[in-house]
């Protein structure tokens, strides 16, 4: 177990390091770090001293080292755009958008989970066929359009819930979440079932393909042999077998919905990192850009991480086989 | 005579498909007593584990049973409602598969597994149970019991894994076991201590077994009748000896002169069958056997044979007619 | 089922037969059918015919690709021909509300384009990217696969890495990187010109992993068959070998991943569009469309979004379900 371990996060940390060279590269190569920061009209003496004094002179390998030990301690430089530190920017959007993606992924796993399973055993009821015309749906449809199709229902029509922005928040320290107020939730739901409802339809799929797959196995076929009643075959040992490796896809999911997030924070205005970085990239601003790609890049190879671990310590064959390997 | 535990008359399962119906069982018939074990022997696709499936009542759809019926100690069991037929299976029709490995949960400790089982089935508690779970698994021959009930399927090795098969077959006391290819995925050494296991458990418990193999030896070795299956039917059905040392069935005759003999004189060649077993949408009219049997003449090619008696063996063969000296 | 073991084979010469002819089988000699009659016959076609949903997305399918491309014959204005535009018609609603004209026929957005002709050449945009970068990503996929299956060791590694590397990351993500990038290092140049060519390399690059791991794993099967062991013997260049040999073998499955593909490329150019990074507004596509009218949603102008998004929402509806009935349609596990 300690060995699979350290193996991974052997693993991790090359991949960080890779993207932190990618990040490195757009920071230092894409556009010049100097005529970003400064105007038309400073001469080139003061460019030239600028340059010295960014360290934008020494050698690659030292620059690049430079760059590793500032994202290791936070320090991503000065937004072109905004001309604020890039770590403060982030910080001050990165509740709003963890808030959204957690609020997503629980609609999406609490109500695919149950349509998966639903689906993967009564195979042919009216139901089951409105589910998985729902997920069609759901998989087929952009998220952008799903947001503003929600938008002109809700917000324009109806007039119930508002159509941008997080409603009113409340401070800890530097989280501000929205949680607790009744806007800040009015405000949550439809940015979170914009983008949970991809997730969910992937969910409910892949419930039901692993379902299917497992009551087609021979230890089903055995426990029927048996005598066990309906109910302990689907819920006992089908469900049981069918979330193991299902939780494992959906914890890394969460990865991608921190992703998703960019689009849905788009539509509905909301504040997040994910309207930040398309900020970024409509700008042009690259400090931001890479601090992003390195944030999100920790994030997925620590959510991976995890549910490696998570798997290990689920199934019993990896567990017990793991331990004397 | 007491009753058979189990009856089988002119069972017929099939596939219905787009293009028309697939008969993969054709009017099986056969009888298995108490404490009996009827080896059931053929090719693959013959219809041996269909005929198993059938019975047990576990036929994947879109097969189903056309005709005939299922008779369990008297009493129809293939026009049961599902749920009636459930209750039967377990506690009073048992089987085992051929692979252990994937017939066990791989998420579940085994006590676990025959526990459930004994509690399906009757109203104990889960002490009682599991007392009785460790006296099986010492039965079926798992040393050191009381700890290991508490293993995974993969903590134990492929023989071990089908005696816990065994176990949990026969945890309710059925009185009939069907058992599919059960040492067929085991490894030679391993498939006698299996097949003795097997009949030492069903002879203690009286329990009828329906062995189906397509290994002849096994069947020589365990059965005390066997039935050979062709293409969905059966070509000969009789006591062991009396099929192995007189077959009557060409069919037969040809399975029992491919088997190499260690003992015998001179080396002769081993029989060779031409072609190959029909497959489901060309069955030949007439005998089924007939464009492979070098004995075939018109009336196999035309009629269906019926199962004729010779001796104590039936095999459906127009050469043991009255009048087969005739040429037709 | 295991087989059984080999113990009936033909029949040496001396064996006595009565039967006149033992066929194995008893249908009569008739002439090979003809492939269309085959075709005809065929499970695929009867499961593609039975099911009527299916067939309602084939016909939509073709319905809005065929407008698409003959946009420049059917629609009633141009929309990229910036000197045509008169900001006096912008704001137009449909023609059968007041205020419509029927020169117009689903009105007009902010700067005076017609929405009809704007959709079936933002249309027929969208799916030539789409098409396009399906096209780059099979390309660098199939290489890709090939080498590292065929070639094994460090070059495999090192693809693999490569591989897994992107894969952490989402393919909308990694698409937007390069545009950003693109548009960063392209700033000073005429942007709009270059935006399709940027998009189609954007959205191939984030895709070609996918066929480069299924074309690996075939490839590797494959290397170990004798037929590659003897092209090997002979002296066949490795190069002629995966791509004549392994090749014909692999394409099944990415045809497969190809169709399922489309469809998201498709969504990926629409939403990169309305992200503000795609095809810009003076050649828009669906999505840029859906971006500009999402300013006026709130104002009643409704038909700016609408009339793209339902066009959009119907082809991505009608692809997916197409890839979705082949691909259960190939899979050998389900027949």
């Amino acid at each position: 177990m300690l060995a699979f371990a350290i193996r991974r996060l052997l693993e991790a940390a090359i991949v960080m390091l890779t993207v932190a060279l990618l990040a490195f590269v757009l920071f230092r190569f894409v556009g010049d770090p100097v005529n970003q920061m400064v105007g038309q009209d400073t001469s080139l003496e003061d460019r030239m001293r600028l340059r010295e004094e960014l360290g934008l002179n020494d050698a690659v390998i030292v620059q690049f080292a430079r760059f590793v030990a500032g994202a290791a301690s936070f320090d991503f430089g000065i937004s072109y755009q905004m001309k604020q530190p890039v770590t403060a920017i982030i910080a001050e959007r990165a509740p709003a958008t963890i808030e959204l993606a957690l609020v997503a992924a629980l609609f999406a796993v609490s109500l695919g989970i149950p349509m998966g399973v639903y689906t993967g055993i009564h195979r042919d009821s009216w139901l089951s066929r409105v589910f998985l015309a729902v997920s069609l749906i759901g998989i087929s449809l952009p998220t952008f359009l799903i947001g503003i199709f929600l938008i002109y229902v809700f917000a324009v029509k109806l007039g119930v819930l508002p159509s941008f922005g997080r409603g009113e928040v409340v401070r800890f320290g530097f989280w501000r979440t929205g949680l607790l107020t009744a806007s800040g939730l009015k405000a949550l739901i439809l940015p979170a079932i914009t983008l949970g409802l991809f997730q969910m339809t992937l969910v409910t799929r892949l419930v039901r393909a692993e379902m299917l797959e497992v009551l087609r196995t021979d230890y089903i076929k055995f426990a029927r042999a048996r005598g066990l009643s309906k109910r302990a075959i689907n819920f006992g040992h089908a469900l049981k077998n069918t979330l193991v490796p299902v939780i494992t896809v959906i914890g890394l999911q969460l990865g991608a919905v921190i992703a998703f997030a960019i689009i849905t924070e788009t539509v509905f205005q909301w504040p997040g990192m994910g309207l930040m970085f398309i900020q970024a990239v409509q700008n042009a601003d690259i400090p931001v850009m890479a601090a992003y790609l390195m944030l999100v890049a920790f994030l997925f190879v620590l959510i991976n991480f995890l549910v490696d671990l998570l798997y290990v310590r689920v199934d019993p064959r990896i567990r017990i086989y793991g331990r004397g390997a | 005579m007491s009753q058979p535990v189990l009856s089988v008359r002119d069972l017929v399962v099939g596939f219905p498909t787009r293009r028309g119906v697939l008969t993969a069982v054709d009017g099986v018939s056969f009888d298995i007593a108490a404490g009996e074990v009827l080896g059931v022997v053929g090719e693959s696709g013959a219809g041996k584990s269909l005929t198993g499936a059938a019975v047990i009542g576990l036929l994947e759809p879109p097969g189903q049973i056309l005709g005939g019926s299922v008779h369990l100690e008297g009493k129809r069991i293939d026009t049961l409602e599902p749920e009636a037929m459930r209750r039967i299976r377990g506690r009073r029709i048992g089987m085992v598969f051929q692979d252990p490995l994937t017939s066990l949960n791989p998420l579940y400790r085994i006590g676990e597994q025959i526990v459930e089982t004994i509690r399906t089935h009757a109203k104990v508690s889960s002490a009682t149970a599991s007392e009785r779970a460790i006296d099986l698994l010492e039965e079926v021959g798992i040393k050191g019991a009381r700890s290991r009930i508490h293993a995974y399927p993969h903590e134990f090795s492929g023989g071990m894994r089908q005696r816990v098969v065994l176990a949990l077959a026969l945890c309710a006391e059925p009185q009939l076991l069907i058992a599919d290819e059960p040492t067929t995925a085991l490894d030679v050494s391993i498939q006698a201590q299996i097949i003795a296991l097997l009949k030492r458990l069903c002879r203690q418990r009286r329990t009828a077994v329906m062995l189906i193999t397509h290994d002849m030896g096994v069947i020589a070795e365990t059965a005390d009748r066997v039935a050979v299956m062709y293409a969905g039917r059966i070509a000969e059905i009789g006591p062991i000896g009396d099929v192995l040392r007189q077959p009557r069935h060409p069919y037969t005759q040809g399975l029992m002169g491919a088997i190499p003999a260690v003992a015998g004189a001179t080396a002769t060649r081993l029989t060779q069958i031409p072609g190959s077993m029909p497959r489901l949408n060309a069955i030949p009219a007439g005998c089924a056997f007939n464009p492979r049997c070098p004995r075939a003449f018109d009336r196999c090619r035309r009629l269906r044979p019926e199962p004729i008696t010779a001796g104590r063996t039936e095999a459906a063969c127009w050469l043991l007619a009255h009048d087969a000296g005739v040429a037709s | 089922m295991q087989d059984a073991p080999e113990q009936f084979e033909t029949p040496p010469a001396s064996l006595p037969r009565t039967a006149q002819q033992p066929p194995a089988r008893l249908t009569p000699a008739a002439a090979e059918p003809s492939r269309l009659r085959r075709f005809l016959d065929s499970d695929l076609l009867h499961s593609f015919l039975r099911s009527k949903l299916v067939v309602l997305a084939a016909i939509l399918t073709t319905l809005l690709v065929g407008a698409a491309f003959l946009a420049p014959v059917i629609a009633p204005h141009n929309p990229y021909d910036l000197k045509s535009l008169s900001l006096l018609d912008s704001n137009l609603p449909p023609m059968w509300e007041q205020g419509g004209e029927p020169g117009y026929p689903l009105g007009t957005d902010d700067q005076g384009r017609d929405i009809l002709s704007t959709i079936l050449y933002g249309t027929r945009a969208s799916i030539l990217i789409g098409l396009a970068s399906v096209l780059l990503a099979i390309a660098i996929g199939l290489s890709a696969g090939l080498c590292a299956g065929y070639a094994g060791g460090r070059i495999d590694a090192l693809i693999m890495r490569i591989a897994d590397v992107q894969l952490t990351f989402p393919a909308i993500l990694t698409a937007l990187l390069i545009d950003g990038v693109a548009i960063a290092i392209f700033k000073t140049y005429d942007l709009d010109a270059a935006k399709f060519g940027i998009l189609v390399v954007a959205i191939g690059l984030s895709f070609w992993v996918q066929y480069a791991r299924t074309v690996r794993g075939v490839t590797l099967v494959e290397r170990n068959k004798e037929y590659v062991q003897a092209a090997r013997l002979i002296g066949i260049s490795p190069f002629k070998i995966m791509f004549q040999h392994i090749l014909p073998n692999v394409l099944s499955p990415v045809l497969v991943i190809a169709t399922i593909n489309l469809a998201l490329a498709i969504i990926t150019e629409a939403t990169l569009s309305f992200l503000g990074v795609g095809l810009p507004a003076t050649e828009p596509s669906l999505g840029t469309m859906i971006q500009i009218g999402n300013r006026y949603l709130f104002s009643g102008s409704w038909w700016m979004v609408a009339f793209p998004g339902l066009t959009l929402a119907v082809l991505a509806l009608a692809v997916n379900l197409l890839g979705d009935w082949l691909r259960d349609a190939l899979n050998p596990k389900l027949r």
